[in-house]
C-alpha cells in the first residue's frame, strides 16, 4: 500500500509543529502547534542527533512572547484552538517577543477586562443592576459605578445631548430595558463580570447611559474590531454621508441614530453589509446614496 | 449578499485493484460543506457525504439551568432530530456518541458554567448518518468559535458477507453487509476518539477497518482545511 503509506506520511508530517513565522497570515486549524522563534534553532539541529548545549536552557533570547485569543500555551509551543489567520505584533517598546494571535469570526461575545460594550439593563437589585451583554451570564453594575454618584449623594442630573458622544448621565432616571455603555473591571471565567461606567480617573469620559431613539443592532465580533482599527476609511465616509452618533460595543452591538429613521436604517444596514463588500463595492453605494 | 461559505470537493483515495468506483478499499463519496449559513446560531455547517446531508447549528458559550451547570467546564449538549418523526431511542444513542466525541475534543474548561449545544438536523439520510452528523457538528463547532484541541472527523465502514471493506456505504450496502463500523478521529495523530460497531467481525478485521478510516480520515482533513482556507480568503 505504497500510496496509502504516502499518505500517512505526508498526514503525520502535516501534524509535526512549524514556526509560527513561517505560518503568520495563513489560515490555521485547531491542533495545529506553533513553535517560536528561539525553539527553532534547537530543532533543526536536532535531527542530526546532535544539540548545541544550552547552557541556561529556559533563557529566552527574544522575552517573554505573549499569547493572545486563539492560542494556548502546550509545553513551550504553542497550540492553536481557533480557526483563524495568524497575527503577530512586534513589541513597541523591545522587550518582549511581541504578541501572537489568531484572528477568527465569531458572533458569540466572551467577556475581557477592559473591553468598552454596550449592555441592556434587564433586572435593578438593590443596589446592583444586571445588565445583559451577550455572554455567557449577565453582568453587575454598582449605582455608584457612575461619574458624580456617591452614596449619600444622588444627583439628578438632567440628560443633556449633543451633536457627538457627549453624555450626561442621569443615574436615577434610568430603567430596565436601558441601554450602558460601559467596560468591564471583572471579567475572568471563574466570576461574575463586572462593570462600571468611570475611568480609573473617576470620569465618565462617554459611558453611561445611551440616551433615547437611534437603533440597537447586532454584527459580528470581527466587522467591530475592523471597524475600530485606527485607519479604517468605512467611519469616514459615514460620517460624510449623514450626521449621526454612534457607539461601538465590542460585544458585537452598534448603537446608531441620525436626524430621520429613514437615515438611521440606512446606517444600520451600511454597516451590517460591510463585512462582505469590497472597497468598491462600498464606494459606489456611498456614492450612490449622496447623489439621493 | 450572504456570509455563507459553500465548498465542494469530489475525494477518491485511489484504489489499487480496480477501476470500479466502489473497488476494496476505499472511496469516499462526493463532499460539501457550507459555513455560516444560519443567522440565529453562534455557528452553523451543513455537511454532505453523497447523499446524506446534516444540518449543524452551535450555540454557546451562554447561559446555563442551574441544575445542569458543571462548575470546572462547560456543560456540551447534543440534540439530534431525525428528518421525520419523534426523536426515539436511535437518536438518543447517536447523541451520546457525539456527545462523547465532542466533549474529548472541545477545551471545556475555558469556560466553566456555561452551555455550549449543537443541534444535528438530519435532512436525507443515505448511509453513514453518524460519520456525516461528526463532521457537520466539527465543522459548525469550528464555525462558532468554541476552542478546541483538534479537530475530529467520522468515517464509516462496512464488511459484507466475503469480507470486503466499504468505506463510506450507502444504505444498501449498510443494510446488505454483515458488520458495520463508525469511527471518529482527531485530526492531530488519526486517534481513535469514538468508535461504534454493529454486527459480526474479527478482531483482525476490525483492525483492519481502523486502518482504512485513518487514511480516509486525511482525505476528511485535507478537505476540512480547503473550506476553511477559502471561507478565510474571502475576508
Amino acid at each position: 500500500m505504497a500510496e496509502a503509506a504516502g499518505v500517512a506520511a505526508e498526514s503525520l508530517a502535516g501534524c509535526r509543529a512549524r514556526a509560527a513565522r513561517t505560518v503568520l497570515d495563513q489560515v490555521v486549524l485547531p491542533g495545529e502547534e506553533l513553535l517560536l522563534p528561539d525553539q527553532e534553532d534547537g530543532e533543526g539541529s536536532g535531527g542530526a542527533g546532535e544539540r548545541p548545549l544550552r547552557l541556561n536552557a529556559t533563557a529566552r533570547s527574544r522575552g517573554r512572547v505573549v499569547c493572545g485569543p486563539g492560542l494556548r500555551r502546550c509545553g513551550d509551543r504553542l497550540l492553536v484552538t481557533k480557526c483563524g489567520r495568524l497575527r503577530h505584533k512586534e513589541p513597541g517598546s523591545g522587550s518582549g517577543g511581541g504578541v501572537y494571535w489568531v484572528d477568527s469570526q465569531q458572533k458569540r461575545y466572551v467577556p475581557v477586562k477592559g473591553d468598552h460594550v454596550i449592555g441592556i439593563v434587564t433586572a435593578k437589585s438593590g443596589d446592583i443592576f444586571k445588565v445583559d451583554v451577550g455572554g455567557s451570564e449577565p453582568a453587575s453594575l454598582s449605582y455608584l459605578a457612575f461619574e458624580g454618584a456617591t452614596k449619600r449623594n444622588r444627583p439628578n442630573v438632567q440628560l443633556t445631548r449633543g451633536a457627538v458622544l457627549l453624555l450626561q448621565v442621569s443615574t436615577w432616571a434610568f430603567q430596565v430595558g436601558d441601554l450602558i455603555y460601559g467596560q468591564f473591571v471583572v471579567a475572568n471565567k471563574d466570576m461574575e463580570p463586572e462593570m462600571v461606567c468611570i475611568d480609573s480617573c473617576g470620569r465618565a469620559n462617554g459611558m453611561g447611559v445611551i440616551g433615547q431613539d437611534g437603533l440597537l443592532f447586532k454584527v459580528t465580533l470581527g466587522l467591530i474590531r475592523k471597524l475600530l482599527a485606527p485607519d479604517c476609511e468605512i467611519l469616514q465616509e459615514v460620517g460624510k454621508l449623514y450626521p449621526l452618533e454612534i457607539v461601538f460595543g465590542m460585544n458585537g452591538r452598534i448603537w446608531v441614530k441620525a436626524k430621520t429613521i429613514q437615515q438611521t436604517l440606512i446606517l444600520a444596514n451600511i454597516l451590517e453589509a460591510c463585512e462582505h463588500m469590497t472597497a468598491d463595492q462600498r464606494k459606489q453605494i456611498f456614492s450612490r446614496l449622496a447623489e439621493s | 449578499m450572504e456570509g455563507a461559505m459553500q465548498t465542494e470537493s469530489k475525494i477518491r483515495a485511489d484504489s489499487r485493484t480496480e477501476p470500479g468506483p466502489r473497488g476494496p478499499g476505499c472511496s469516499l463519496r462526493h463532499f460539501a460543506c457550507e459555513q455560516n449559513l444560519l443567522s440565529r446560531p453562534d455557528g452553523s455547517a451543513s455537511f454532505l457525504q453523497g447523499d446524506t446531508s446534516v444540518l449543524a447549528g452551535v450555540y454557546g458559550p451562554a447561559e446555563v439551568k442551574i441544575s445542569k451547570e458543571i462548575f470546572n467546564k462547560a456543560t456540551l449538549e447534543v440534540i439530534l432530530r431525525p428528518k421525520t418523526g419523534l426523536p426515539g431511542v436511535a437518536e438518543k444513542s447517536r447523541e451520546r456518541l457525539i456527545r462523547n466525541t465532542c466533549e474529548a475534543v472541545v477545551l471545556g474548561a475555558l469556560h466553566p458554567r456555561t452551555s455550549i449545544t449543537v443541534v444535528l438536523q438530519v435532512v436525507s439520510d443515505a448511509g453513514s448518518l453518524l460519520a456525516c452528523c461528526l463532521n457537520a457538528a466539527c465543522m459548525a463547532l469550528v464555525d462558532a468559535g468554541v476552542p478546541m484541541r483538534a479537530l475530529f472527523c467520522g468515517v464509516t465502514c462496512a464488511l459484507d458477507s466475503d469480507g470486503t471493506l466499504m468505506l463510506d456505504p450507502t444504505a444498501k450496502q449498510e443494510k446488505e453487509a454483515r458488520a458495520v463500523l463508525t469511527f471518529a478521529l482527531d485530526s492531530v495523530e488519526r486517534k481513535l476518539l469514538m468508535s461504534t460497531t454493529k454486527g459480526l467481525y474479527s478482531d483482525a478485521e476490525l483492525q483492519q477497518c481502523l486502518a482504512a478510516a485513518q487514511t480516509a480520515s486525511t482525505h476528511v482533513f485535507r478537505f476540512y482545511r480547503e473550506s476553511l482556507q477559502r471561507r478565510y480568503s474571502k475576508s
